[in-house]
């Protein structure tokens, strides 16, 4: 797949030092824009994708030639009204649809990095990204959004640079990746990595991928991202073009024939080493570590206004670890507001319409900007 | 409006910080932010009131007073606000003692259940009052701990915090509770309205 042609590409000069301890430099970072900027430049909002996500927020993904990934929720007259915003969103680094990542070639060895790529963060990430403001010009962004992984990236980046953002919007995430969060990025790990094709990451070099491998750790992570009732009312038991059981192993159930759909569909689009680093970048998430066990000391030198939400049914990035983020807020009288939304549908809900979710959003980027036009 | 968000905006200096515990809809915070340039939270168990108070730009966070006045430390507030839900808490002692801690004041309504149509009601009907701001039946009421300006006064003097201001709400008109009229506006107050503080 010929995936340079519809891609953005900023090339990153300036050195990064890494979290690894390694420094990367003249890296790409891939990216794609909506909307204009204005004169005053004060309408940019920088958007951070999840594991699986890319540049492509909205409208036809120039390479999947399916819709963005938060098509819902970012577009003309939308949450994220692209009439109004100039939004900004990268592919992480570590990532493969641009950006620097393991399927990228070692320009020492010729060969494609594989598992020789180094290790990244969330901070990484960001570090990264924040170049996109000086490409721009864009001295203070009016909000950094973001859901699961994005969400992390939000907090982070609020962090790294307090006077970066006037507005906060981290969804159904965390501040640290719990033990069940990292169990299952491990089973995926272990699905890819068990796959012989495989191969200690040297797959790209071959004409086999680790496909097998990459659509189970997608169908695992895919369960993660619905909820059991979501599940039970769309497929119950119901069984796929048959009338009864087969007494085998083929896809008897609605439910198992999503899921294989679910991971087929995925290897198209995903490299298997990404998926490596991407989800151990979030299992290394942990912004309370980083400030000695004191959550508020991330944010204790911003003004930024934050706006958190979660889903009722989300139970991989559960209500109670985004509340604990509006409390260690609260505790140094920062500007927080919070919601849970009602959803069946789980952590996915932040995807999908959600009406609730989705007028929330709107209503605090859009009353926030009018708010922030006044003052300045 | 209620009748009696203008005191409250009165007692309210300018450019204070406020908290609205039970802040509804958020038409107390948007009047206080309007007419007093405060900067002001709210927070709210119900979300769809938490939806309409972010419609209307307010920064509120959904929550339960009772469990998440916690997170806040000690003097975060010039004031906190608590309109006509102290009788809806599980424990009203600790939800005062509560704000008396984050807030530096607090100001607390209370529907009256002393009023004389309260009083009649019950003594006329035998049944469980049920009033134009007390709507609900028995089985259904979320007041669950009801009390007279009396008892509220009494409270005071029992955990021991300080009453700075007391009025009386009467037919829409506010007037002070002094110990020689207690009697009077226990009897024809709707509403009761402290400012308080610790002693």
């Amino acid at each position: 797949m010929n995936i340079r042609e519809n891609i953005k590409t900023l090339i990153i000069e300036k050195p990064l030092k890494l979290d690894c301890g390694k420094t990367i430099s003249k890296f790409p970072l891939a990216y794609e824009t909506y909307g204009k900027l204005n004169k005053n430049k004060d309408n940019a909002i920088l958007v951070f994708h999840a594991l699986t996500g890319d540049q492509f927020v909205t409208g036809i993904n120039p390479i999947t030639k399916k819709d963005g990934w938060w098509s819902y929720a970012v577009g003309s007259k939308k949450s994220i009204d692209t009439d109004k915003y100039f939004v900004i969103c990268a592919n992480v680094i570590g990532g493969c649809m641009g950006s620097f990542g393991p399927n990228h070639e070692n320009p020492e060895t010729k060969k494609i990095y594989g598992t020789d790529f180094p290790v990244i963060t969330i901070n990484d990430m960001v570090n990264a990204q924040v170049n996109l403001l000086d490409f721009f010009n864009i001295k203070k962004l009016f909000s950094v959004v973001g859901g699961s992984m994005g969400g992390m990236q939000v907090l982070q980046f609020v962090s790294n640079f307090p006077d970066k953002a006037k507005t906060a919007v981290p969804i159904a995430c965390t501040s640290s990746h719990s033990a069940q969060n990292i169990a299952f990025n491990e089973l995926g790990r272990q699905a890819i990595t068990a796959d012989h094709n495989w191969m200690d990451g040297k797959y790209n070099s071959k004409s086999t991928l680790p496909d097998k491998g990459l659509a189970v750790a997608r169908m695992a992570a895919h369960i993660t991202y619905l909820s059991k009732k979501g599940l039970q009312e769309k497929f119950g038991r119901k069984l796929q073009e048959r009338d009864d059981l087969k007494f085998g192993f083929d896809a008897d159930f609605q439910i198992e024939s999503y899921l294989r759909y679910q991971g087929s569909v995925f290897v198209d689009r995903f490299d298997a080493n990404s998926y490596l680093y991407i989800t151990r970048a979030m299992d290394y998430f942990d912004l309370v570590k980083q400030f000695d066990g004191n959550l508020s000391n991330a944010f204790k030198k911003t003004k930024t206004k934050f706006f958190i939400m979660s889903f009722t049914s989300d139970w991989l990035y559960p209500t109670q670890e985004n509340k604990d983020i509006v409390i260690a807020l609260n505790a140094i009288g920062a500007n927080v507001g919070f919601v849970e939304i009602e959803s069946d549908k789980g952590h996915d809900s932040f995807l999908l319409e959600v009406p609730d979710f989705l007028n929330a959003l709107k209503n605090f980027l859009d009353k926030s900007y009018i708010e922030s036009n006044n003052e300045s | 409006m209620k009748a009696e968000y203008n005191f409250i905006a009165n007692i309210i200096e300018k450019n204070s910080t406020v908290l609205d515990v039970g802040c509804d809809d958020g038409t107390l915070m948007e009047f206080l932010r309007k007419n007093k340039n405060v900067n002001i939270r709210g927070i709210e168990i119900s979300k769809e009131k938490v939806q309409k108070c972010i419609a209307k730009g307010l920064t509120v966070i959904e929550g339960n007073a009772e469990l998440d006045l916690k997170q806040f430390p000690k003097n975060s507030f010039d004031y906190v606000v608590l309109g006509q839900t102290l009788q809806a808490f599980i424990n009203p002692e600790i939800v005062i003692k509560e704000l008396l801690r984050v807030g530096k004041r607090a100001i607390v309504t209370i529907p009256n259940f002393g009023n004389w149509k309260v009083r009649l009601d019950l003594l006329f009907k035998g049944t469980m009052p049920i009033t134009s701001s007390l709507p609900h039946e028995w089985y259904n009421t979320p007041n669950i701990h009801m009390c007279t300006i009396k008892d509220f006064v009494r409270f005071s003097e029992t955990i021991n915090f300080k009453i700075v201001k007391s009025l009386a709400l009467v037919n829409r008109n506010i007037s002070n509770i002094s110990k020689s009229n207690i009697f009077l506006k226990n009897l024809f107050g709707e509403l009761g309205i402290f400012l308080i503080e610790n002693k």
